[in-house]
């Protein structure tokens, strides 16, 4: 009994010692300072503690859908007239399906040949349907091979706001992809403050791109829509922009643009900030080796037409072909110093596949935060304070109990944050607060119940353990239904609230131990060192 | 020190008394939330996380003006600028809200365009506390969370008291706690208050501990209903409600301390939250004894009434 007893307090001291290691590590010294240094090390504070920007962003992928079969039409086009077959126009009906591609005017005599072409070259990706005495035919992405796209979408626009932030040196940033839409991405960043210019960098939906030049500059969009006969073809766009060198004006006008870019955002492989001989600022571009050969195939056959830079959907610059270019060139446009800056850092860390929409976004000033976890932390004190005191009070002696259940309770509870590298919110410094209100419930069942017993004329080592045993099971029940609740609040909450929920369960689980095991080799250790007939204090 | 102890109160004979009180509270409740509908389209007014829109927390230098602020934002051109004062007025700190952004890209205009007017209109310098931007889709999204986990976790508890007890000992258990939020949200109605996201966490942890208490009275009379068959249900129920009454005095009071500590030095931005575990605590600890354990001896009498089995199952045989 006496050594088995030894053995449990041993376990019990190693449990403590092993909980408060993950609270503070091995701390480089023992004043308060140091102390609390190593345990905001290795306990992590949520964005509302330190500060910091919690941003929800929506990847357009239909975007990325919407390019992907923008090529495609222009690869139909080309096999078409290379086969030698006719047709009088490929585009995509419907803006809102941009997986839709729609083949019309082929001659009916070659219907089965078009069929055939379409069939070896694209039936790996898209529905190949139609080929009736219309002479249409209807090509859709599959939506597997849709869904696979916009999957790599979303992928690679993490990979680039990753690149991005990291450019920021911001420490410990979260980027992911965020669970309730499959478009959507978290990014965290904390210790961020002033957004305005992490956005702009982050974003910059700015997809660079170069397309050929139809016409323009015009007015508006009415003289643009005239120079091509009032309808724009589907294989062309109209896009505003200032052209400010080439018009020599700022005033908005309107460019006609090729639909399908020459040159798209991943093509770029490097680019740094520069100025021209003119001390114009410039961006000075290569292009990886395959999208240089294509650069260089459509450069040489065009030499005299113009090519427009399109950055965030506007005309930035309309430079005419003079000769052909490869692989390296320089944009010069109307750009501020920033932009030039940004641009190039986006470049450099590769387009976004896709642009951006901010669903949501939390700021929490550094000084909140601190002002929080002071608030938190006299909140937490005060109730462990009052609590512990009325143990004391109501139950004598067997308060000392209680109350060293309730610290080691909170130990562990802290510890096990440490260990499991879960973050610690303001909700949750409330989750602590409440483990301690409902952590107490154990003890009070336990000590109602021995008290009990014993007014049935019980003698002390016999109450307590009856008190202990007839407790339990009501111990064990509104313990799980508390974390039934906390574990839904798990699944359904987002960053805050899932803090709370943490702490609560932690703090619950470890309170079985400590009210019901650790309590109880406490009475035991008393018990032992009494004379028979003597009573508890309780 | 003993409080509660050797009580014998006849809290069954009370039960109209309870009925009355309940029902008061909750018409209440569902009244002043008709009336938040007929309003603003929803029950209770909902925190910038639901709603949707944008919320800046602004602390000024000097006392800040709200007519100034208001000036200055319309000056900018920013319309339907909500201004509150936050935090009590000691603290110089406002709270400035747009209505919610039905156009999702240009969301993120509105918190530049409002630093940008106090900066240039304003001149009271400030620092930006907080700035919660939420879009429409990630507001509905939430609201619909919120509703599920609510609903989960009364689903669960049901469930699981079914399993640990009988079918009707989980339906008492849940109707009670619904009682608990629909009391708790109807207060919050009642006071204008905002519901946030964490004002539903702490519904949800009242749900949870609100059926703690239900449980400990639940398997007090479990088990007096095992020693002793013959006693009639209504003394019965009494006698367990009497055992526990000190425990459950006693965790509620203690609970109630350590969430009154949270309220009052918590600060602004757990306000909401610790407010509805304030007021949930105390109805969640009334519930239990006021509405759980008289549902379970009105189902036995209206059983009996109709002729079917006549005692209460004594539940099946604690397992734990």
């Amino acid at each position: 009994m006496k050594k088995n007893l030894n053995s449990k307090i041993a376990a019990i001291v190693a449990v403590l010692v092993i909980f408060v290691y993950g609270i503070f590590g091995v701390p480089s010294g023992l004043s308060g300072k140091a102390l609390l240094e190593s345990m905001t090390r290795h306990i992590h504070l949520g964005l509302d503690l330190r500060g910091g920007a919690h941003l929800i962003l929506q990847v357009v992928v239909s975007e990325a859908v919407s390019a992907e079969t923008d090529n495609t039409v222009a690869r139909i086009q080309q096999d078409l007239k290379a086969a030698n077959l006719t047709f009088s126009q490929i585009y995509k009906p419907d803006p809102a399906k941009p997986e839709v591609i729609r083949i019309e005017g082929t001659s009916p005599a070659q219907a089965s040949a078009v069929r055939s072409l379409l069939d070896n070259k694209y039936s790996g990706e898209y529905d190949v349907t139609g080929g009736g005495g219309d002479g249409s035919f209807v090509v859709t992405m599959k939506p597997l091979v849709e869904t696979a796209l916009e999957e790599k979408t979303v992928q690679q626009a993490i990979e680039t706001i990753r690149d991005r932030v990291d450019t920021l040196g911001v420490s410990e940033p979260v980027i992911q992809e965020y669970g309730l839409g499959k478009d959507e991405i978290l990014v965290e960043l904390p210790g961020i403050s002033d957004l305005d210019r992490v956005k702009a960098i982050i974003q910059s939906t700015a997809r660079l791109e170069i397309h050929a030049v139809v016409g323009g500059p015009y007015q508006d969009e009415q003289a643009a829509l005239g120079s091509v006969g009032g309808t724009l073809p589907p294989d062309e766009e109209l896009v505003h922009g200032s052209g400010a060198l080439a018009t020599g004006s700022d005033a908005d006008s309107v460019y006609v643009l090729q639909r399908v870019s020459i040159v798209a955002g991943s093509d770029f492989r490097s680019a740094d900030p520069g100025t021209d001989q003119n001390g114009l600022r410039n961006v000075r571009f290569t292009l990886t080796n395959e999208a240089g050969d294509k650069f260089y195939d459509y450069t040489s056959a065009n030499v005299g037409h113009s090519m427009a830079v399109v950055l965030g959907g506007r005309v930035k610059e309309v430079a005419n072909i003079k000769s052909a270019i490869r692989d390296s060139g320089e944009i010069t446009g109307s750009f501020s110093a920033d932009e030039v800056e940004i641009l190039s850092k986006m470049l450099r860390t590769g387009a976004l596949p896709a642009s951006l929409n901010y669903l949501e976004d939390r700021t929490v000033g550094a000084s909140l935060g601190a002002d929080s976890i002071k608030e938190g932390v006299t909140a937490a004190v005060v109730g462990v304070l009052v609590v512990m005191a009325f143990m004391l009070v109501y139950y004598k002696s067997s308060g000392i109990n209680a109350d060293l259940a309730l610290l080691l309770n909170l130990v562990i509870l802290l510890g096990f944050m440490g260990f499991s590298g879960a973050t610690l919110t303001l909700p949750g410094i409330a989750g602590v607060i409440l483990t301690i209100g409902m952590g107490v419930d154990s003890n009070v069942l336990i000590f109602e119940r021995i008290r009990e017993e014993i007014r049935a004329g019980k003698a002390a080592s016999a109450a307590v353990d009856q008190g202990f045993a007839h407790a339990w099971t009501t111990i064990f029940d509104t313990h799980v239904t508390t974390i039934v609740s906390a574990g839904i609040l798990f699944l359904f909450g987002t960053g805050p609230v899932k803090g709370f929920a943490v702490t609560l369960t932690f703090g619950l689980a470890a309170n079985l131990f400590t009210a019901v095991y650790v309590s109880r080799v406490i009475f035991e250790a008393h018990l032992n060192r009494m004379k028979p007939g003597q009573m508890v204090s309780i | 020190m003993e409080l509660f102890h050797g009580v014998n109160v006849d809290w069954l004979g009370k039960k109209w008394y309870f009925l009355g009180f309940s029902l008061i509270f909750s018409i209440a409740g569902i009244v002043s939330m008709g009336m938040h509908w007929a309003k603003i389209g929803s029950p209770v007014p909902l925190g910038v996380d639901f709603r949707g829109g944008t919320q800046i927390q602004v602390q000024f230098q000097q006392t800040p003006d709200a007519n100034l602020i208001r000036q200055a934002t319309e000056a900018a051109g920013v319309r339907d600028a909500k201004i509150q004062t936050y935090g009590g007025g000691g603290t110089n700190e406002m709270l400035i809200s747009l209505p919610e952004q039905t156009n999702e890209a240009a969301l993120d205009a509105g918190r530049t365009q409002i630093e940008n007017a106090l900066r240039t209109h304003y001149n009271n310098p400030f620092t930006v506390r907080n700035v919660q931007v939420v879009g429409p889709t990630v507001g509905h999204q939430l609201e619909r969370q919120a509703g599920l986990a609510t609903l989960y976790s009364l689903l669960g508890m049901l469930i699981y008291l079914w399993f640990r007890f009988q079918l009707i000992y989980g339906v008492a258990a849940v109707v009670a706690v619904f009682h608990d939020t629909l009391i708790t949200v109807g207060i919050f109605a009642l006071l204008d208050k905002e519901i946030s996201l964490t004002v539903i966490a702490a519904i949800l942890t009242l749900v949870g501990y609100s059926m703690n208490d239900t449980i400990v009275v639940f398997d007090r009379i479990r088990e007096n209903l095992r020693l002793s068959r013959r006693e009639p249900l209504p003394d019965l129920v009494n006698r367990s409600i009497n055992q526990t009454l000190s425990r459950t005095v006693l965790t509620s009071g203690l609970t109630f301390l350590t969430v009154l500590s949270l309220y009052i030095f918590g600060g602004q931005v757990l306000n909401g939250f610790s407010f509805a575990l304030v007021v949930g605590i105390l109805i969640g600890t009334y519930s239990s004894i006021a509405v759980a354990a008289p549902m379970l001896v009105a189902w036995q009498e209206w059983r009996s009434g109709s002729g079917k089995g006549v005692a209460l199952p004594a539940a099946k045989r604690s397992k734990a």
